[in-house]
C-alpha cells in the first residue's frame, strides 16, 4: 500500500511499514470526524453579509445542524474563521493579527464576494480580496451569498476536513 | 415654497449678500472668512442649530480649486441652508465650526482626510475613515482609484 | 523592518497616565461582537467606569465616494444599496430621488405609493435587526431568534419582488425595476399578522423584564440639547423628546397621504430608544397597511427616454429605442449641470445625498450624509461616565451601520 502525500513523521526514525499507515489513515478519518461536526467558527463580519450571517445561524437555516453553531468571539478558543464582509486595509492588520492568534488547526472561509476578491470595490480603500494576506480554504461566492450557498461552503469544508491529514504530533513536540 | 421667499429677504437683509436657491434650499455663496460669523449668524439668529454636513468639491482646473460645504438645519422651522465657499490649493483653509457645533468635529476630520482642506481651530484632524499612514487625499481629482496603499505585505500566491 | 511586523492603524487620542493611578486603557474592538464589527472603541477606565472613549470607525470605508465619480448614474444603485445594508431600499430610494430631483422627473402615482409602501418595509427590517442584536448582545437568544426569523420572511418577500434577500438594487432613476409578482399583496398581509405575533413576544418579554429594565434605563443618556449640537437625527434624537422626522415636516413619496404618528421618548437613554424603535415599526405596520390599501394602478417608469429604458421589442425593431437604449447603458442619462442636497428619513435619522453634476452621464461628485457617522461623533458622550458592561447596550442602540458609517 503507497500513500501519495509526506507523513510528518510522528517521532523521527520510526520504522515505516505498511499497517502503520493504515492506523495513520484510520486516525486521519476519526479525527476528520470529529473536527469536522465541532467546527467553532470566529465570525469576523464587517458588512452586508453579515445580515445573512445572521440569517443562516439561526432559526430557518440553522448552522447548529452542522455544529458550526456556537460562535466564539475570541481567536484562542476558535478553528474556523469566518470573514464575512468587505476587509479594506485599515482592517486587514487586524484580520492578520487574529489569524495569526488563532491556534492549530484552523481554516478560514472567505464569505461574499468582497472577501473572495474585493467584490465589485476596486479602488484605493478596499483589499482585492483576503487571500492576499491569510490562506483561505473555501470561497462562498455571493453579494451576499444566501444563506444555502453559505451552508453548502460548511459542507464542502467539512468534507476537505475530512481528507485532511490531520497531524496530532509534530515532529518538534 | 412660500417659506423661503421671506427666509431668503431675511437671510440677504442680514449678512448683506446674495442669496440664490438650489431646488428650493437657500444657498450662500461666501468668502472663506465670512463663514464662521455668517454661521455663527445663522444659529443664533435665524435658529439653524443642527449642522448637517461637511464636505468639499474638488474642481481640478479651476481656481480657487476646492469648494467648501456646510448644510445647515433648523429644528423649529425645518428648513435648510447651504454655505458654500472656495479656497485655494495653495492655502486650503477654513474656519473650524467645532466651537458653534459639535457634529463638526467628526465630518472636518473626514473632509480634511479625503480632500486635504485644513480647518483652523480643529485640533484634531486624525484620519477618520483612512489609516495612519496613508499619503495623499483620495477624493481629489489627481488622486488615482486605484492606487493602494497596504498596511501589511501580501502573501506570496 | 520586520516582515512580521503588524502596524497599527489608527492613533489614539488616549495616553497611557502614570503607571499607580489606577487607569487603565482598554481597547474594544474593532473585530468585536457588541461593535458589529467596525468599529473601534479605545476607553480609559478607572475600575469599570469609562472615564474617556475614543470612538474609531473607517475599518469599513469602501471607497464609495470615489467610486461614484467612475461610473454612470444607474451603475451607482448597487453602491447606494450597499450603505445602509440593513435597510438598502431606502438607500435606493433616497439616492433616486435625488437623481430624479436634478433631472425635474415626477415619478408615477404607482411608484410613489410602492417606493413609501418598500421604505417602510425595509424600515422594519432595520429596526428588527437593531433591536434583535441588541437584545442578544444583552443575552436574550431567544427574542434575536424571535426577531431572525420574522426578518427571514421578510427577506424572502422581499426576493420576491427585488430578487435578493439583503441588497436589492430595485430603484431606478424615474421609477423601479419591476412591478409586484401575483400574491406579493397576500403574502405582505400573512407577514404583517406574523409580526404581530413575533412583536407581542418580544413585548412580553422584554418591556417589563426587570433584568432589561435595569440594564437599559437611565443608561447611555443622550440629552437633547447635546443631540442637537451633534447633528444626531431620526430614533436617536426623537428618544430625546423632540419630533423631528421628515416624513412629517416636510413629506416626500406619499407620506403626506398616509396617517402615522412620530413617537417620541423621554430621557434619551437606551430603553427610550428602544421604545422608540418598537413604536415606530408599529407606526409602519400601520402606514404600510394604509399603502396597500391605496396602491393605484398604473406604470412603474416614467415614460421619459432621458432615464427609463426602452421596452426590449422596440429596441430590437427601431433603432432610435436601440441608441436610446445604448446611450443610457453606455454614457448614462445625462443629469444636468448644478447640485442638489436631497435628504429622506432613513432607519437611522436623515440620510442625505449632496451630488453635483456637470450635465455628463457620470456624476462629478456624489456626497453621502450619512446618520450613522454623524452618531458616531457623540457616541463617546453616551459611554463616558458609564460602567464598561453598558458600553454594549449602549452601542447597540445607536444602530451604527458600517457601510453608512464608513461609506
Amino acid at each position: 500500500m503507497t500513500t501519495t502525500r509526506t507523513p510528518i513523521p510522528i517521532v523521527p526514525d520510526t520504522p515505516k511499514v505498511p499497517t502503520f499507515d493504515l492506523f495513520t489513515t484510520k486516525k486521519d478519518e476519526l479525527v476528520g470526524w470529529a473536527r469536522k461536526f465541532s467546527l467553532f467558527p470566529y465570525p469576523f463580519v464587517t458588512a452586508c453579509c453579515g445580515m445573512e450571517f445572521m440569517s443562516v445561524s439561526s432559526t430557518m437555516y440553522d448552522t447548529d445542524r452542522f455544529g458550526a453553531a456556537l460562535p466564539r468571539f475570541t481567536p484562542r478558543q476558535s478553528d474556523l474563521m469566518m470573514v464575512v464582509g468587505t476587509i479594506n486595509h485599515k482592517q486587514a492588520p487586524v484580520l492578520r493579527r487574529i489569524y495569526e492568534q488563532m491556534c492549530e488547526p484552523k481554516w478560514v472561509m472567505a464569505f461574499g464576494a468582497c472577501a473572495t476578491s474585493g467584490g465589485f470595490y476596486e479602488n484605493y480603500a478596499v483589499l482585492q480580496g483576503i487571500d492576499k494576506i491569510i490562506p483561505v480554504d473555501v470561497y462562498v461566492p455571493g453579494c451576499p451569498p444566501r444563506p444555502e450557498t453559505v451552508i453548502d461552503a460548511i459542507m464542502q469544508l467539512q468534507d476537505k476536513i475530512a481528507k485532511q491529514h490531520h497531524v496530532i504530533l509534530r515532529g518538534d513536540f | 415654497m412660500a417659506m423661503d421667499a421671506p427666509l431668503v429677504e431675511r437671510l440677504q437683509t442680514a449678512l448683506g449678500i446674495e442669496v440664490g436657491l438650489s431646488h428650493g434650499m437657500p444657498v450662500l455663496q461666501l468668502a472663506p472668512a465670512q463663514v464662521f460669523d455668517a454661521a455663527r449668524t445663522l444659529r443664533d439668529r435665524f435658529g439653524f442649530d443642527m449642522l448637517l454636513d461637511v464636505t468639499a468639491v474638488d474642481w481640478l482646473g479651476q481656481e480657487p480649486r476646492f469648494e467648501v460645504v456646510w448644510h445647515f438645519f433648523a429644528t423649529a422651522s425645518q428648513t435648510r441652508v447651504r454655505i458654500k465657499t472656495r479656497v485655494p490649493e495653495s492655502h486650503p483653509e477654513v474656519e473650524s465650526l467645532k466651537p458653534l457645533y459639535g457634529s463638526a468635529a467628526f465630518m472636518e476630520r473626514e473632509c480634511h482626510e479625503m480632500l486635504g482642506v485644513r480647518f483652523r481651530g480643529n485640533t484634531d484632524l486624525r484620519p477618520i475613515l483612512l489609516y495612519e499612514g496613508f499619503v495623499g487625499h483620495p477624493l481629489r481629482k489627481d488622486y488615482p482609484k486605484d492606487r493602494e496603499q497596504p498596511l501589511i505585505p501580501y502573501r506570496d500566491a | 523592518m520586520d516582515p512580521t511586523f503588524i502596524p497599527n492603524p489608527v492613533r489614539s487620542a488616549l495616553a497611557p497616565t502614570a503607571e499607580d493611578d489606577g487607569r487603565v486603557i482598554v481597547n474594544i474592538g474593532p473585530s468585536h461582537p457588541a461593535t458589529h464589527g467596525t468599529v473601534q472603541i479605545i476607553t480609559e477606565l478607572d475600575g469599570e467606569r469609562v472615564l474617556r472613549a475614543d470612538v474609531h470607525c473607517g475599518y469599513l470605508h469602501r471607497g464609495f465616494e470615489k467610486e461614484c465619480e467612475s461610473h454612470t448614474w444607474h451603475n451607482l444603485i448597487p453602491y447606494v444599496d450597499r450603505l445602509n445594508y440593513c435597510s438598502a431600499l431606502i438607500n435606493d430610494f433616497a439616492y433616486c430621488g435625488a437623481v430624479e430631483q436634478m433631472m425635474g422627473i415626477e415619478i408615477t402615482p404607482r411608484t410613489r405609493m410602492l417606493r413609501t409602501l418598500l421604505s417602510e418595509y425595509s424600515r422594519i427590517a432595520d429596526h428588527i435587526t437593531c433591536v434583535a442584536a441588541g437584545l442578544m448582545e444583552l443575552g436574550a437568544m431567544t427574542a434575536f431568534l424571535y426577531l431572525m426569523t420574522l426578518r427571514d420572511y421578510i427577506y424572502e418577500h422581499l426576493a420576491d419582488v427585488t430578487g435578493a434577500r439583503v441588497t436589492y438594487s430595485y430603484g431606478r432613476i424615474g421609477g423601479l425595476a419591476r412591478d409586484l409578482p401575483e400574491g406579493w399583496l397576500k403574502r405582505l398581509d400573512e407577514i404583517l399578522d406574523e409580526y404581530e405575533t413575533y412583536i407581542g413576544r418580544i413585548h412580553g418579554l422584554m418591556d417589563r423584564n426587570r433584568i432589561f429594565i435595569d440594564r437599559m434605563r437611565r443608561v447611555g443618556v443622550l440629552t437633547q440639547a447635546q443631540a442637537i449640537s451633534y447633528g444626531v437625527t431620526g430614533p436617536m434624537l426623537r428618544s430625546t423628546g423632540l419630533a423631528r422626522d421628515i416624513r412629517k415636516d416636510t413629506p416626500y413619496l406619499a407620506y403626506a397621504d398616509l396617517d402615522f404618528e412620530v413617537p417620541t421618548g423621554i430621557l434619551g437613554d437606551n430603553y427610550d430608544r428602544y421604545v422608540v424603535r418598537m413604536r415606530e415599526m408599529d407606526e409602519s405596520v400601520h402606514m404600510i397597511r394604509q399603502c396597500v390599501d391605496l396602491l393605484p394602478a398604473g406604470p412603474i417608469n416614467v415614460d421619459d427616454p432621458r432615464c427609463t429604458l426602452p421596452d426590449k421589442k422596440l429596441v430590437y425593431r427601431e433603432i432610435e429605442s436601440l441608441i436610446n437604449h445604448f446611450k443610457l447603458i453606455i454614457d448614462g442619462p445625462r443629469v444636468p449641470a448644478g447640485e442638489t442636497y436631497y435628504s429622506q428619513e432613513g432607519a437611522n435619522g436623515e440620510l442625505g445625498f449632496y451630488i453635483v453634476s456637470t450635465g455628463e452621464g457620470q456624476p462629478y461628485r456624489v456626497h453621502c450624509r450619512a446618520p450613522s457617522f454623524i452618531h458616531m461623533g457623540v457616541t463617546h458622550l453616551m459611554l463616558e461616565g458609564g460602567q464598561l458592561a453598558d458600553v454594549v447596550p449602549t452601542f447597540g442602540s445607536v444602530n451604527m451601520i458600517g457601510g453608512e458609517c464608513d461609506r
